[in-house]
Formats: structure tokens, C-alpha cells, sequence
């Protein structure tokens, strides 16, 4: 694997100066995989922060080729530009290895751009699609998406009288991409770079399309001290609320066992968004949400053959 | 040149065929599936070298094809009616990050009801989003014009995703005889793309798509109003370059039996056939009939239409689709705005005609030209043919 200081020596994709906000998660996202690869690497990203932070004309961000389409898109955008290297390196207008990456946030992965983003994989393009998942539409005002946690207050699913947050579960976006039977689909947290790191440079080196899902907490929409991202990546991991695994060519793996497997509770205490379930009568939908997290990480154990044993 | 019998839909695939694009996108529609098809079974044989994505969608289609178009290769693809409308989002991102595209469009009515015949609102209802629009009166055109559509899509000068339009069914599954070029003509015609700059090339990064506020978005909405204003040129410059090729002469419009036409219609696409024939009749009575053709419909040619207009007495414009507007279809609006400057000018009524696949025969087309003589007493804008 490649150590921090032969990744120090390798082209940043971002300069200094972008938009985003003190203490984003996702410039180290985009950092971490895209030096990651050896290649040079092209660049397509959907509407949203990333996109909207980098890129303000006249200035860019990107010292990547970049392109940015739409919303629900990327994916299939990125399709018509690997087939377009395909073509062109057939008829020897280009040599050399290129590494083809599109960055979506939730929004435009879980939601919007899910069927591009089936479709691509269906069709088996040599790309690898991250989404930087901070469970919301951040970039629009904190709106609610098919990744946001049960429980969390958002804009267009907010916590009222008589409503405590979003009613329904998130979406399991890595499972739904694993079951296209790609050869590999991961989830990682920017928490945890090494294991980012890592993953990513696997997926540059597998052919054919790869899904990465990475957890970004959002200041934002999040609401916590802006010091506070990375340790947040971390202790959703701990909590097994973000659990790190691989799936590669079917086969489950856990990237990382936590020690102890802390409550749920300390994920979510730091943050706003789920300030109001702390309130005298909302213990049941708590003790609700740890049980969520335990039945999900126990058939994730299940799934990965770590059932009953430590890792 | 090798003459053959072929559909429009065969006559659109076989000039892809011989276009060779490097990328094609696309997505089955009734009725240009068979675009597709055909060309999807080429791929299959290795009759072209093209990366062919077979999307889930036609909205995937045209992203893929602006991916594909922005990484400096030759793009291509092809749809009908909802499929059209389900690509309008990124159609003018296509002619604003002036990326050559073409698009063989087989028209077809819009939903709804849903009806899988031909009139021109799928067309229409993308006119405003800086494509280049050039119909076509048969298979014969469709092809010819395809081939001439790469040029001027991808001339420096220009830089702007074009679409070629077959009537659905009535020429694109109607079989004719076409005279096509050589693979090796066609080769030649076409050249290569030579892009200033694309995405693929690392060493010279550049990013494409930015987010332009209020300090320069309009600066490039006018960019992309002067590329269009400024392709008409060119395209007839291709125009003459073909015509030197084939001896199949082609403008932004047709005049047929105008110079001295006394009532005269404006209409585009297979309608323009039977018109004809109705137009030779009255004319072998001594009724100075004419018509003009329009082919070109993105850049419009407003000036030069007004000029061969402006005096005929009577002029009826038909509209195979409705604006909805509650003052006619977008093709007399746009005849009747051109009129508006000329001092002498016609009296222009409105016939919108032909939705969902209704026929126009011999003698709807007889009845528009029995009322242009008597037009003072007709309404501005007709229903022709519907049970009222």
C-alpha cells in the first residue's frame, strides 16, 4: 500500500482556495482517492457542494480534468467519457493509462442518480463512482435524502410537536450496489483515511466498475464544532453505525472490527439533528435506533462469515 | 453512387454506419428504435469501431454523449418523442458547453394521451435549446443530411450539437430509393474531429461545466445565441461543398414554384411531398400555387424567409404541432414575427395539422389552398381536419 509520504510526492487534485466549508469532510475525500491512483485520473462530479465549492467561474479548484453535467448523471456521463478514451486509445489518438472517477454527493447517488448510476455498473464501465455521503442535501439548505439516518431533523423532514425527524430508515446503497455483482463495492468512512486510502488504490487496480460509498460528516447539516469531522468518521464506525467493509467479486469483509462497539448514543449526542431525541419521551425510538444498528451489524457479521467469532 | 432501397430509419443508420463515430449512446423509442437496432447489429459485425453504450435511458443517452463529446470524441445518438423529452434537460448543457452531437430524431407526438405517431411536438418542444435543426422530406434528405449535420456540428466555427428529424413512420419506416455515397466519399467528407481541447488530455487539464453566476452566465448565453446566429453560413457553405459531391443541391429553406406564386404555403418534413403534388395540379389550372420548404429550422432563417414571402398576397403556414398558446403553432409565430418589418407582406393564416399521426392527404391540402383565395374570410388559425 502506498505509505503518506510517497502519496505526499503525488498531484493534488484540489488547490487552496475553494469554497468549502471549514472543516468539510469531503476535499480530504477527494484528495485521499484521487492520489491514490498512480494514473492520472479524470474527473466527473454531479451537482452539489463539491461541485458548486470548486468550481465558481472563472476560478477552478481542479487540477484534474473535470466535468460537471447535472444532478442525476454523473455516472452516465462519466460512461460517455471512458467510452470516448476506449475509442480513441483504439484508434491510437491516446496513450496511457487513465483512471476515471465520478463524485456524487447522497443526493445525487441515493436519489436521484441511482439509475444512472445502475445503469453504468450494469454496462460494466472501467470507472469508479464515490459517493461522498453526508446524509443530506447539504448544498440546498440540510434537506432529507434516502441517506438520512432515522431520527435526524432536516429541512423537508424536520423534528415538530409531534414528529421526531425522518420516520423511515436509509437506503443500504453499498448492499444495492454489491448486488449488481460488481467487482467492487466498499464503504469507508473519511474518518479512517488509511482504510480510504486503501481502498481506493484497490479499486483503481481491479478493471471494470468499482462503488465506493464514504461517509462524510457535514458540519452544516450536521450540526457540530467544526473541529470536530474526523472524530466524528471515527466514532460512526465505532459505533457500527458506519461499519467499514469490502465486497469484492461477492465476497464480504469486514475492514475493521471495533474493540468495543460503543452506543449508538455517542454518535449521536454531538450533533444537533438529533438533539431532540434526547427529550423526556423518546426513549423508546433511541433504544429503536440502537437495535437498527445492531440487527444491521449483525447481519453484516453474518454476511462477512465473522459471525460468533473476534476478528 | 450506390442506389438502395431503404427506410428512413435504415437510411439514418447507414449514414452512421459510414460516419464511423467514435460514441454512440443510445436507447430504444418507437419509432427510431430501429436507429438504434441497425446500428447496435453494425457493432455487433465490427462494421464500425464504435463504443457503443446501450443506456438505460435516453436521459443517460444524451449525458453519456456530452461525456463522450467533451473527451474529444465523434458522438452520435438518436430518439423520438418522450425519449427527446426526457433528454431536454441536458440538451442545452450540450450546446452550452458547445459540444457537437448529432442526433438522428424521428418525430414523433408527445404524451399525452401517449401516441407513438408522427407530428413535430417532441421537435418543437426543444427548439430553444440551442441545437441545430434541419428537417428532412424523405429518406433521401435524412440521409444527406446527417452526413452534411457532422460537419457543421463539429466546425470550430460553430461548435453546436445538431439534430436531423425524420417523420415518424412516414419516413422513417417507409421504404424509398436512395442514392448513397461511397463508404470512402463519406470518409472523406466527414474528416476527422480535431477538438482545441478535451478532458482526456492530463497533461493540459482543463474543467469544463463550472458554476457560472450572475458575472458571467449571460456572457455565455450570448455566446451560444452568436454560434447559432453565426452557423447558418456554414451550413451552407457544407451545403455547397455536398452539392459539389452528390449534385444534390440543399439551403436553409426550399422555394418550390414561389417566385410567382400568388398563395403559397410554408411547411417542413413529408408533408412537403404531398404539397407538391397538389401544387403541380393547380398549376396545370393556371393557379399560381407555391410552396416553401422549410429545412432549416435552428438558426431560423427569418430574414431570408420574410424576403421570399413578403409578397405573396396569401401565405399559409402549417404547424404539425401546437404551441398551446392560444395564438398558433411555433412555426407561423415565428413566419408571422418575420413578416412583421417588411412594409409589403402577406396575409398569413395558421393550419396546425396532422397531430398524433393524422393523416394529411390530397385533399386537405387542396382545401387550404381553396381557402388561401378567399383568405380575408378564413379564422388565423385552423384546426384542419379534427371533429370539432
Amino acid at each position: 500500500m502506498v505509505t503518506l509520504k510517497e502519496l505526499s510526492k503525488r498531484k493534488d487534485p484540489l488547490t487552496g482556495g475553494h469554497r468549502a466549508c471549514s472543516g468539510c469532510g469531503f476535499p480530504q475525500i477527494v484528495r485521499m482517492v484521487c492520489m491514490a491512483s498512480k494514473d492520472p485520473v479524470v474527473v466527473v462530479c454531479a451537482t452539489g457542494c463539491l461541485e458548486v465549492t470548486t468550481t465558481i467561474f472563472p476560478y477552478s479548484a481542479w487540477t484534474t480534468p473535470f466535468l460537471h453535467v447535472a444532478f442525476e448523471n454523473a455516472a452516465a456521463a462519466l460512461s460517455g467519457v471512458e467510452s470516448a478514451y476506449e475509442a480513441l486509445k483504439k484508434k491510437g489518438k491516446i496513450k496511457g493509462p487513465i483512471n476515471f472517477v465520478a463524485f456524487g454527493g447522497d443526493g445525487g447517488t441515493y436519489d436521484i442518480g441511482i439509475q444512472s448510476l445502475s445503469g453504468a455498473m450494469e454496462r460494466g464501465h472501467n470507472l469508479l463512482y464515490v459517493c461522498y455521503d453526508n446524509e443530506g442535501y447539504m448544498n440546498t439548505g440540510v434537506q432529507r435524502s434516502g441517506a438520512t439516518p432515522r431520527g435526524a431533523n432536516t429541512t423537508t423532514e424536520p423534528a415538530g410537536k409531534v414528529k421526531a425527524g425522518k420516520m423511515r430508515p436509509r437506503k443500504d446503497l453499498t448492499g444495492i450496489m454489491a448486488a449488481h455483482g460488481i467487482p467492487y463495492a466498499a464503504q469507508a468512512s473519511v474518518g479512517y483515511y488509511m482504510d480510504l486510502i486503501r481502498k481506493a488504490e484497490k479499486a483503481f487496480t481491479i478493471p471494470g466498475p468499482k462503488f465506493m460509498n464514504v461517509l462524510q460528516p457535514c458540519r452544516l447539516g450536521w450540526v457540530y464544532d467544526q473541529s470536530r469531522t474526523i472524530e466524528l468518521g471515527k466514532i460512526a464506525v465505532d459505533t457500527c453505525f458506519w461499519p467499514l467493509y469490502e465486497v469484492e467479486n461477492g465476497k464480504w469483509k469486514l475492514s475493521q472490527k471495533p474493540r468495543e462497539k460503543k452506543p449508538l448514543i455517542e454518535f449521536l449526542k454531538p450533533q444537533d439533528r438529533f438533539r431532540h431525541l434526547f427529550k423526556p419521551g423518546n426513549e423508546p425510538l433511541l433504544a429503536d435506533l440502537q437495535a437498527e444498528v445492531d440487527r444491521n451489524w449483525e447481519a453484516l457479521l453474518e454476511r462477512a462469515g465473522e459471525k460468533g467469532g473476534a476478528v | 453512387m450506390p442506389i438502395a432501397a431503404k427506410t428512413g430509419n435504415e437510411a439514418m443508420a447507414e449514414a452512421m454506419r459510414q460516419i464511423n463515430p467514435d460514441v454512440v449512446a443510445a436507447y430504444p423509442i418507437t419509432p427510431a428504435t430501429e436507429v438504434v437496432m441497425i446500428f447496435a447489429q453494425f457493432v455487433a459485425d465490427g462494421l464500425v469501431d464504435t463504443e457503443y453504450i446501450p443506456v438505460e435511458s435516453e436521459h443517460s443517452a444524451m449525458s453519456a454523449c456530452v461525456g463522450a463529446s467533451a473527451a474529444g470524441a465523434r458522438v452520435m445518438t438518436g430518439t423520438s418523442s418522450q425519449g427527446l423529452a426526457l433528454m431536454y434537460e441536458i440538451l442545452p448543457i450540450a450546446s452550452a458547453l458547445r459540444l457537437p452531437i448529432i442526433m438522428s430524431e424521428v418525430n414523433r407526438a408527445l404524451s399525452g394521451p401517449i401516441n407513438i405517431h408522427c407530428d413535430h411536438s417532441d421537435t418543437m418542444g426543444g427548439r430553444d435549446f440551442g441545437w441545430i435543426q434541419i428537417f428532412s422530406e424523405n429518406a433521401q434528405e435524412a440521409y444527406d443530411n446527417l452526413l452534411q449535420a457532422v460537419r457543421i456540428a463539429e466546425d470550430p466555427r460553430v461548435k453546436l450539437p445538431a439534430m436531423v428529424t425524420t417523420d415518424g413512420f412516414i419516413i422513417s419506416h417507409c421504404m424509398e430509393k436512395i442514392e448513397m455515397l461511397e463508404d470512402s466519399e463519406v470518409k472523406a467528407f466527414v474528416g476527422e474531429r480535431k477538438p482545441a481541447a478535451n478532458l482526456l488530455d492530463t497533461e493540459h487539464p482543463i474543467t469544463i461545466g463550472a458554476l457560472d453566476l450572475q458575472d458571467y452566465y449571460f456572457e455565455h448565453r450570448r455566446q451560444v445565441a452568436e454560434a447559432m446566429g453565426g452557423s447558418a453560413p456554414i451550413i451552407l457553405e457544407v451545403a455547397d461543398e455536398f452539392a459539389k459531391k452528390t449534385g444534390r443541391k440543399y439551403g436553409l429553406f426550399d422555394e418550390y414554384k414561389l417566385a410567382d406564386a400568388e398563395i403559397a404555403m410554408v411547411a417542413l418534413g413529408s408533408t412537403c411531398g404531398t404539397a407538391k403534388v397538389v401544387i403541380d395540379e393547380l398549376r396545370a389550372k393556371g393557379i399560381k400555387a407555391g410552396m416553401l420548404k422549410i429545412r432549416v429550422f435552428r438558426p431560423f432563417p427569418a430574414e431570408k424567409i420574410a424576403e421570399a414571402l413578403a409578397k405573396i398576397p396569401a401565405v399559409a403556414v402549417l404547424d404539425r404541432s401546437d404551441s398551446l398558446n392560444a395564438q398558433g403553432g411555433p412555426v407561423f409565430t415565428e413566419i408571422r414575427s418575420a413578416l412583421y418589418d417588411k412594409a409589403k407582406k402577406p396575409k398569413i393564416i395558421n393550419y396546425i395539422y396532422g397531430l398524433g399521426g393524422r393523416d394529411i392527404m390530397l385533399t386537405d391540402i387542396r382545401s387550404i389552398f381553396s381557402d388561401l383565395q378567399s383568405v380575408d374570410k378564413q379564422k388565423l388559425v385552423n384546426y384542419l381536419g379534427v371533429r370539432e
